[in-house]
């Protein structure tokens, strides 16, 4: 319990500090919002400044910290200066939609790494292995970038599945069921494409952590047991190899996070992506602080939920 | 593999050597200067290089066919009526452009004809010259991103590991707060906190600055770790005897010992960072137009419509893969052990 306690404060610390160092930043940085404004010859500079003035802008580093803290408290996560409100209600429609995908994208990639990962060790040295690590070499080369580009010029040009956008015009009126399946739809290309990136990273530790428990004494002896395979692979030797699977999961979760941003903005995923993105060229910080926290709470948690299970599952973490 | 191991290594070097040193010389490889509009020709495909004419005799000089507009398809078609012979070793009139310009370049074509390797842009500009100028932007800013990340990775991770304390303290918990933001999150916000129109060369070292000061926290945990190891092995530790002091032991000692961790780091960040270029100015917020980047360039080709009828627009993407692939087997060649 006090490990669980320490991990959790250890979290929330570490957001503090980012929320700290990231909120001085932008303060500090040269030209905000307004500075983008000036550009238009139809606002006087005495306007501008009346604006800052109104935003708050002119009070002290510290009693500004402290507004925009009280107001991510609160849950309005800060105020957008082009969008005139709190952040929050834009923000949560992008969020699910991120963690639609990236939820979507992890299911899948574990679902498809694991098996293909086993599969590689049971067969390792022979052309069945090699065929595989060929394979995942290849998708290795090719930039998350130029595949999220292939993707979505496939969809245009096949027309079997929709360019942007997470839902179709007539959404609203479809059935329950039709409704997930309009959504599944959607996000099918955008997932494949980040499936596709994290899967050969995945595959090949899996690959690797599972043929340390096959070659390791107690692998040799249950083969030696006359155990069948598939009860040792799931019973005895998946369950030893799961420790470093278990720390990579947390650690992929801030890869999918970036990756997702990109294939978010390339194929129109109305997530927190394209939102960042908009709010980084028209300098409105307070969503891209609000972008940055979240995100950044994201990464914590999946590391927290890692260690949480790491915890859970291996007895010697708790006897240290 | 059966190839050794030395010989894969050294392999990869002279691949990357070439390739590197190539979009060096883009000056004297591209036919036209990055930024030279032919605004008669946009979007035309990939050209053909002849060697045989219409009757079918063959020419030792390749040459190309002028290119008419076909007003049917909207695109162009070849007029074997017009022959424009290649000149190779030809003088560049050109005015300099790029970092290194060159008195001659390897071949072009006279005017009114025009030479489109790999097809032209929606201003009619050469996509294989501003290919070869866009991987001068690209490649170096992956290869000095990495020098400062490397170097700034070795400063820290040296300094935490020897001394430990509160020092390490302290820069490891900086690292943990770095590595609390997703990457590509953290790169955007930085760049969101700097000014956004700024000049080429200013947005070439920007870039450099923020890809390579990022991401300096891997590197510096590795090296940590390896000099905590050398700190306590032996050798180490009779030169201490002798009375060395901490800068001679630093120098002599432990950063020899951090060569492998450090070149193998290096082989993996170069082609992390230039994606991350690409990622950038394909977002708008690197290299600008008109100077090319294989990610601004990219970025024509974000409009699917215009991409559906000009795939040769992908070519900056496609060109980073031979890229990866170099510096991947590199970094496995550097990190396979002996018979695996």
């Amino acid at each position: 319990m006090r490990y669980v306690a320490g991990r959790l404060l250890h979290g929330v610390a570490l957001l503090v500090l980012v929320s700290v160092f990231s909120f001085a930043f932008a303060h500090l940085a040269p030209g905000d919002y307004y500075t983008e404004l000036r550009n238009d010859p139809r606002i006087s500079g005495a306007t501008i400044e009346g604006l800052r003035e109104q935003a708050g802008l002119h009070g002290s580093l510290a009693r500004q910290y402290a507004a925009w803290g009280a107001s991510m408290l609160k849950g309005d996560f800060g105020y957008s200066l082009a969008y005139q409100g709190p952040v929050a209600p834009i923000l949560w429609e992008r969020l699910r939609a991120t963690l639609l995908l990236t939820g979507a994208a992890t299911v899948l990639a574990w679902l498809l790494a694991v098996p293909l990962g086993i599969w590689n060790a049971v067969y390792r040295g022979t052309w069945k292995d090699t065929a595989a690590r060929v394979g995942l070499a290849v998708l290795i080369l090719i930039p998350d970038l130029l595949l999220a580009i292939l993707f979505l010029l496939l969809a245009v040009e096949t027309g079997w599945f929709p360019v942007g956008g997470m839902r179709s015009a007539e959404f609203p009126s479809l059935g329950a069921g039709r409704k997930v399946a309009d959504v599944a739809w959607h996000v099918a290309l955008p997932a494949a494409v980040l499936v596709l990136g994290l899967l050969p990273v995945l595959v090949r530790h899996v690959r690797a952590s599972m043929a340390e428990a096959i070659d390791a004494p107690f692998g040799q002896a249950a083969r030696a047991h006359g155990i069948p395979l598939r009860r040792r692979l799931f019973r005895h030797l998946l369950p030893a190899a799961l420790n470093p699977l278990v720390s990579l999961f947390g650690i992929s979760i801030g890869t999918l996070l970036s990756a997702s941003l990109l294939v978010e903005v390339v194929m129109g995923w109305p997530g927190l992506g394209p939102l960042f993105l908009d709010a980084v060229m028209a300098r409105d910080f307070g969503v891209v602080l609000a972008v940055v926290m979240l995100s950044t709470a994201f990464l914590i948690a999946g590391n927290l939920v890692a260690d949480l299970l790491l915890y859970g599952l291996d007895p010697r973490i708790r006897v240290k | 593999m059966t190839i050794p191991r030395p010989t894969r290594i050294r392999l990869g070097l002279w691949y990357l050597g070439i390739l590197h040193a190539a979009v060096l010389l883009a000056g004297f490889l591209a036919p036209y200067p990055f930024a030279e509009q032919h605004r008669d020709f946009p979007y035309a495909a990939p050209m053909a290089i002849h060697w045989f004419d219409r009757q079918g005799a063959f020419h030792l000089r390749p040459f190309v066919n002028g290119l008419v507009p076909d007003l049917a398809s909207g695109q162009y078609r070849e007029d074997p009526a017009q022959v424009f012979p290649i000149h190779f070793w030809a003088p560049n009139h050109a005015a300099a452009s790029g970092w290194l310009p060159a008195p001659r370049r390897l071949f072009g074509v006279t005017e009114p004809g025009v030479v489109f390797l790999l097809g032209s842009d929606g201003y009619g500009r050469d996509v294989f010259s501003r290919l070869v100028y866009g991987g001068q932007v690209s490649l170096f800013t992956g290869l000095l991103a990495a020098g400062l990340s490397l170097g700034l990775g070795l400063a820290m991770g040296t300094a935490a590991g020897f001394f430990g304390g509160w020092t390490d303290a302290l820069l490891m918990r900086g690292a943990e707060l770095v590595m609390a933001l997703p990457w590509l999150y953290l790169l955007l916000a930085v760049r969101a906190f700097l000014p956004l129109h700024i000049s080429t060369l200013q947005a070439f070292f920007l870039l450099i600055a923020i890809i390579g000061g990022v991401g300096w926290v891997r590197p510096a945990r590795l090296i940590r770790g390896v000099v905590l190891s050398a700190r306590e092995s032996g050798f180490v530790q009779a030169a201490r005897g002798f009375g060395a002091g901490p800068a001679y032991l630093i120098r002599r000692h432990i950063l020899p010992f951090t060569a492998g961790v450090v070149l193998t780091q290096a082989t993996v960040l170069i082609p992390q960072y230039i994606l991350a270029e690409v990622t950038l100015s394909f977002l708008g917020l690197g290299v600008g137009e008109p100077v090319p980047s294989w990610g601004n360039m990219l970025a024509e080709a974000r409009q699917y419509h215009a991409l559906m009828n000009h795939p040769w627009l992908l070519a900056p993407g496609l060109a980073a893969v031979p890229i990866l692939l170099g510096y991947i087997t590199l970094a496995d060649a550097l990190t396979s052990r002996h018979g695996s």
